[in-house]
């Protein structure tokens, strides 16, 4: 078989997996789209369309990525970028560069796929800056096997400007989590926003932890830490959501939902920092088992008590 | 018609308590039945009892169903024999939509019933089948809902609690506008309630008090009976609210 040949049926085989992970693979065939492909450390495929510059470079254990949105370019389409390891072993490094340009708008549509895993290191390690008045949306979701045997390391530093917005979703609800350690951090200047939202199901002995920090350093600026974590058999999580209010009349509020089955063992920290009188910062923190009006009422319908359960694990990770 | 529901001498206690003392109730198939009490008597413990929540079993007694003893049955069981109930104070949920919470209790769910269920409510489908069944809806938005739900299941007796409780929620002409559409459907109907107003509604009515049933007979004499002894109540303890509901696992 010649390299040709080796490469198209790698890019046919990440692409498939990308599918089952809930994507579109007719993107990557739209000159329309841009899009960025890399399956262990080659990079498959990468299409810029007009104002968006992708830069990949192919590292020992994974790809150096560099996305640069120039200034006021509205992105009409999505941003595909697909991830992956299809073997059952490997590591995948990806280190990228965000540089979202002053007044600019895009969104990202990131699917990781690793559905044969046994023995998987996934490292993201990204900065981004999203520039003065600038908008972007991640969304970064996951397809893992149901071994288990998979490491995930997501790692981000923001750092949103004066007037800009950075929202983000993580999504790792459909197959074995493995060991998942999300740590975002994001600094938010004057009038700008920042929403993270991290979603993950454990089950086994999967051990899930998530840190989303938000620190509201400008005046005006205003965050969200989002997470909504299930853990049933022997998994467990722990998540830490921080919001400082360090700026004045800045306003921010810690959201976690943990439900909680079996011999699963939940914790949750949320922090709240505040070092102007005019900041206003609130948590709240739930972890329980499911709410029993909830699964009354389900029951009541006619659904077993594991298809209720089921019904409202899903509807808290989806929504 | 037969009698679909018959409750015999059923009691239920709480730390040496009695929260239902010795009722006694039988409610004919096709028929709207009206339980009447002031807030506290024990109406809607009745109603948990009734659909086997957890934590309210029975000390003694059998409820028989549609010909079969359930007093042990799981409230799933139950629902599945046709039994359920329009919760006072509903549940919200996270990320479901009100669409797919309404198909969840039918049997063979479309589009067209689901929508008619919302119309049935006041509600417009177009509007509210996409919106999702959580906090951002008002107490009376989920009210309906609830009831849109228990009129799409068609289940054979719908127990209605308190429909006509809080704000926004559907008037008087319309939940009766939504009964007799149930009744039509076969559907029997317990309301329970605890104003009078309710009552012509009902074809037959009882009356609770301190978690005992003290009349039952033809509406407009118990609702004499309420309006005259029961408002303001002078005798009668609180047994349990609908607040105590959480504390029970």
């Amino acid at each position: 078989m010649n390299a040709t040949n080796r490469f198209a049926r790698e890019f046919e085989a990440i692409v498939k997996a990308y599918e089952m992970a809930g994507g579109d693979p007719a993107v990557f065939r739209s000159p329309r789209i841009a899009s960025l492909v890399v399956s262990g450390s080659k990079v498959l495929g990468a299409n810029e369309t007009p104002g968006i510059h992708l830069e990949a470079e192919e590292l020992p254990s994974g790809v150096r990525a560099r996305v640069i949105v120039e200034p006021g370019v509205h992105i009409e389409y999505p941003v595909h970028l697909c991830f992956g390891v299809l073997p059952k072993e490997g590591v995948q490094e990806i280190h990228s560069h965000f540089e979202i340009g002053d007044g600019a708008q895009v969104a990202f549509l990131t699917h990781c796929t690793f559905p044969n895993a046994v023995k998987v290191k996934h490292v993201m390690d990204a900065r981004i800056r999203v520039g003065k008045g600038a908008l972007m949306h991640y969304a970064e979701s996951h397809y893992h096997g149901e071994s288990g045997g998979i490491e995930v390391i997501s790692k981000a530093q923001i750092e949103v400007e004066e007037g800009g917005r950075y929202i983000s979703g993580f999504e790792l609800t459909h197959g074995r989590v493995g060991k998942l350690e999300f740590d975002y951090v994001v600094d938010v200047a004057a009038r700008g926003v920042a929403e993270l939202t991290a979603k993950a199901y454990g089950y086994g002995d999967d051990e899930i932890v998530v840190r989303e920090t938000i620190r509201l350093n400008g005046e005006r600026a205003r965050g969200m830490a989002k997470s909504r974590i299930a853990v049933r058999d022997r998994a467990r999580s722990e998540v830490v959501g921080t919001t400082e209010g360090n700026a004045p009349f800045t306003r921010g509020h810690v959201d976690c939902v943990e439900i909680v089955r079996d011999n699963a063992v939940a914790n949750a920290i949320p922090v709240v920092r505040v070092k102007d009188p005019t900041a206003y910062i609130t948590h709240e923190a739930a972890i329980g088992t499911v709410n029993k009006k909830e699964l009354e009422t389900l029951m009541a319908r006619g659904l077993s008590e594991e298809e209720a359960v089921d019904v409202i694990i899903k509807g808290m990770l989806e929504g | 018609m037969g009698i679909i529901l018959s409750i015999e001498n059923l009691w239920l206690e709480r730390e040496g308590k009695a929260i239902l003392r010795r009722v006694n109730l039988s409610v004919q198939q096709g028929t709207v039945h009206c339980l009447l009490g002031r807030n506290g008597s024990g109406k809607s413990t009745l109603a948990y009892t009734l659909i086997g929540s957890r934590g309210y079993v029975p000390s003694q007694g059998r409820i028989v169903f549609d010909g079969k003893d359930i007093t042990h049955l799981s409230i799933t069981d139950r629902a599945r024999l046709g039994l359920t109930l329009a919760w006072q104070e509903p549940a919200r949920f996270e990320g479901i939509r009100v669409g797919d919470y309404i198909a969840l209790g039918m049997k063979e769910p479309s589009r067209e019933r689901i929508e008619e269920a919302l119309r049935a409510v006041a509600l417009s489908p177009a509007e509210y089948l996409h919106r999702t069944v959580n906090e951002n809806l008002s107490g009376g938005e989920r009210k309906r809902i609830e009831l849109a739900a228990v009129y799409a299941m068609r289940p054979k007796l719908a127990i209605l609690d308190e429909p006509d409780s809080g704000i926004d929620v559907l008037s008087l002409d319309d939940i009766a506008r939504l009964i007799r559409r149930m009744t039509e459907e076969g559907v029997t109907v317990l309301l329970i309630t605890h104003r009078d107003r309710m009552v012509p509604v009902a074809d037959v009515a009882s009356l609770i008090c301190e978690g005992e049933i003290i009349r039952t007979g033809d509406p407009r004499t118990v609702r004499e009976h309420y309006a005259r002894r029961c408002v303001p109540c002078k005798v009668a303890e609180p047994v349990e609210t609908v607040r105590d509901y959480e504390r029970y696992q």
